[in-house]
């Protein structure tokens, strides 16, 4: 009889838990225990690892704000693998169980329209974070993230805005000047910028390690969209890529590899003698071997100048996926990475990252104490605010990312003589249309 | 009595059956279902674009004349088997003198089972990253550009893969050393079997091993040939990762190393199952016609 009554006792306890537990969750809507984070790389981790102060690291896919758990997805977007991944989550979000929703997911500009023109993402008014608080970003970060209504929907901490990289040495002893202002004029446009070529080849330097580094100066100059009523659109500006391309490539002052190669790479070294790189912040930092004894950055023989034309490259944008539960949260998250004033200075300080803040930026950019040790001492931040302001990018289209890879692809056969234009725009036709099965070429 | 026999004979006729199932499963799961569906895919239009789909909705064989009507098809079919013959013939010359050697009871070489492993090593390794290893050994300012310059044969470094010829025949190597080890030790398989007797009784009637190898064990191993023949065709109609991988995918210069696989995972970029799936059902008829071809003419010889 005892042993009954206590089993009954015991069952009615239990019960009772698992009542208030199914009550508290209940209540508590709009606030979920798990917060899932889709993403390619490690960086927003560390971003919110060091920037975020109630973010705890459990393990290396695992973390906690408060009584929060945080859980890392990170597929790499090799081969469109992180794309093709997220795509199959967000497609099934509605049906997905509360704790197994996306959150947060981050977006890369080339990409950014194809999730933002959708119901999948979030307005950043609608999590409660005020005009006012995104008032100092620079309006490119934001065109990247609006959809076609003119919602925006998404954040960013960085600015990418570009600058165009030159080997000191090669400039001293070819324009006997390394000083940036001077250099400046060597490339200010296309035509100088051509002209200064030649005057390299003759010096034995190529201008560029691959046509490819230009590329993104002449895309982000468009006056076009890519597609244009279903219809593919190739801008004026595209096409005069293609020409100034050929003509350096087949005078041999450039070369035709892809970017990220070997051959694209040996230029950070003096023996690759290649005069100058274009982009942002983060390629002189991080993808140019600084860290390697004998690279050109390693002996900050670097300079940065504007170059011929306003560009950007690159940047993470933050998005909430509909149908999340911690929108408390992500506000929060958005708010402290990338609103806080003191936050985003210390991630300039700490990660050398160019931030979405405006007087933040400007302020430093005459910081005289602010230098850096690849460009040889240099402060480049008022070249790349220059930049930021020029950046117009009111022609983007969700195809962009296709786009840009296949023409560059496709080109590569008429500069390397294997094909003429024509021919290396019908195969361009040939691959956009595998890829957007919608689109119609001439 | 009478009875009792039938009903024994039936009896094992029913372990023939029994003993079939597990191949039968594995077949109706993984191929015929897959089949038929491929089959059935290719009838509608059925495809994503962005976060949107489009479709399924039927078209009857409209995928099927899209891809019959464009004329890269037969680039694409001409570039494969273009490949698989540059490969296939080094492949199987290499394989029938390496088993020749390897069965021949007079020649006893030394060493057999070391080089059996080593040159089917080759096919152990991840195809994708074999062909990664050739694309760093090749690219243009890579280590065998640098030796054939500081050996004084080139000025300039020989862009590999911006030239068709260059580029095909290095996907051809590839395949070839990647199969050759398996070829050889099929063949050998195949020479083992030949009864010792014939090669003694030519040699009595004073036959120098050339005849031997044309009279003798070249008829005998025909079958084994055509086997190889087959799975080899067959393999180098699907020919995918080696040419994906040594030209990212773009079978550059100018499609002329894409291969029909690549081409068809070209359209699951935007998933679009119609359109691959007719091109797999194209495919599919190709690699039987062809296999059928190769095994009528043989069979003819065999009877001649």
């Amino acid at each position: 009889m005892k042993k009954k009554a206590l089993a009954a006792l015991l069952t009615a306890t239990m019960m009772t838990g698992m009542l208030a537990g199914c009550g508290s969750n209940a209540s508590t809507e709009g606030d979920g225990k798990v917060l899932n984070i889709y993403c390619w790389n490690e960086e927003f981790k560390s971003r919110l690892t060091d920037h975020y102060a109630d973010y705890v690291e459990v393990d290396a896919t695992t973390g906690t704000i408060g009584d929060v758990t945080v859980k890392w997805n990170i597929t790499p977007s090799d081969d469109n693998a992180y794309q093709n991944n997220l795509d199959e989550v967000l497609l099934k979000q509605e049906s997905a169980a509360a704790d197994d929703k996306i959150d947060i997911f981050l977006v890369e500009a080339d990409y950014a329209l194809k999730y933002v023109d959708t119901d999948y993402t979030m307005s950043i008014l609608d999590l409660g974070i005020t005009e006012e608080d995104i008032a100092d970003k620079y309006k490119y970060t934001q065109d990247i993230v609006t959809d076609s209504e003119g919602v925006l929907k998404g954040l960013t901490w960085q600015a990418c805005p570009c600058a165009l990289f030159y080997n000191r040495d090669i400039a001293l002893e070819v324009f006997g000047t390394e000083e940036p202002e001077e250099v400046q004029e060597y490339v200010k446009d296309w035509d100088t910028f051509m002209e200064t070529a030649d005057t390299l080849k003759e010096a034995g330097y190529n201008i560029t390690s691959t046509v490819n580094d230009t590329y993104r100066v002449y895309s982000n100059n468009v006056t076009s969209k890519w597609v244009v009523d279903g219809k593919v659109n190739i801008d004026d500006n595209i096409m005069n890529w293609v020409d100034d391309s050929k003509e350096l490539a087949d005078a041999g002052e450039t070369g035709t590899s892809e970017l990220w190669s070997d051959d694209w790479s040996k230029g950070v070294y003096p023996e690759g003698k290649v005069f100058c790189y274009l982009g942002p912040a983060w390629l002189v930092n991080f993808s140019m071997a600084a860290d390697t004894v004998g690279s050109v950055g390693n002996s900050g023989r670097w300079g940065a100048t504007e170059g011929p034309q306003g560009f950007f490259w690159g940047g993470t944008w933050i998005c909430a996926a509909t149908g999340t539960d911690n929108e408390e949260l992500i506000k929060d998250i958005m708010l402290t990475l990338t609103c806080d004033t003191d936050t985003m200075i210390d991630i300039v300080k700490d990660d050398d990252d160019f931030v979405n803040n405006k007087p933040a930026m400007e302020e430093m950019a005459v910081d005289t104490s602010y230098q850096s040790a690849v460009l040889g001492g240099q402060n480049p931040l008022s070249i790349y605010c220059a930049g930021a302001e020029k950046i117009d990018l009111s022609n983007l289209s969700a195809y962009d990312q296709g786009c840009n890879e296949e023409f560059q692809n496709a080109m590569k056969n008429y500069f390397e003589g294997n094909a003429t234009k024509e021919e290396a725009i019908g195969l361009f036709y040939t691959a956009i249309v595998e890829k957007y099965p919608e689109l119609v070429t001439e | 009595m009478k009875a009792a026999k039938k009903g024994k004979v039936v009896q094992y006729n029913k372990w023939g059956y029994i003993f079939l199932i597990p191949f039968m499963l594995v077949f109706v799961v993984f191929q015929l279902i897959p089949l038929v569906s491929t089959f059935y895919n290719s009838l509608f239009e059925n495809y994503r674009s962005g976060l949107t789909q489009i479709g399924p909705t039927f078209v009857g064989l409209s995928n099927f004349k899209t891809i019959l009507s464009n004329p890269d098809l037969w680039t694409y079919a001409s570039n494969t088997m273009i490949m698989w013959v540059m490969g296939f013939v080094p492949q199987i010359i290499v394989s029938l003198l390496l088993g020749a050697w390897f069965s021949n009871t007079r020649l006893r070489l030394k060493g057999q089972r070391f080089f059996k492993t080593v040159i089917y090593l080759p096919n152990l390794i991840m195809a994708s990253a074999f062909a990664m290893l050739f694309f760093t050994l090749f690219s243009d300012s890579g280590p065998v550009n640098s030796i054939l310059i500081q050996l004084g044969i080139l000025t300039e470094p020989y862009k590999f893969l911006s030239n068709v010829w260059s580029t095909r025949s290095l996907v051809a190597f590839m395949n070839f050393l990647m199969w050759f080890g398996n070829t050889t030790i099929l063949l050998m398989a195949g020479m083992m079997g030949i009864d010792t007797s014939l090669f003694e009784a030519a040699e009595v009637d004073g036959a120098t091993s050339t005849q031997v190898f044309f009279k003798i064990t070249l008829p005998l191993l025909r079958p084994i040939l055509i086997y190889v023949m087959i799975t080899s065709l067959v393999g180098g109609l699907q020919m995918f990762d080696v040419p994906q991988i040594l030209t990212n995918g773009t079978g550059e210069p100018m499609r002329s190393s894409m291969t029909l696989i690549m081409y068809l995972n070209k359209h699951l970029y935007s998933k679009n199952y119609g359109m691959a799936g007719a091109l797999s059902v194209i495919l599919f008829i190709i690699t039987g016609i062809l296999s059928m071809l190769v095994y009528k003419l043989s069979d003819n010889k065999a009877r001649r």
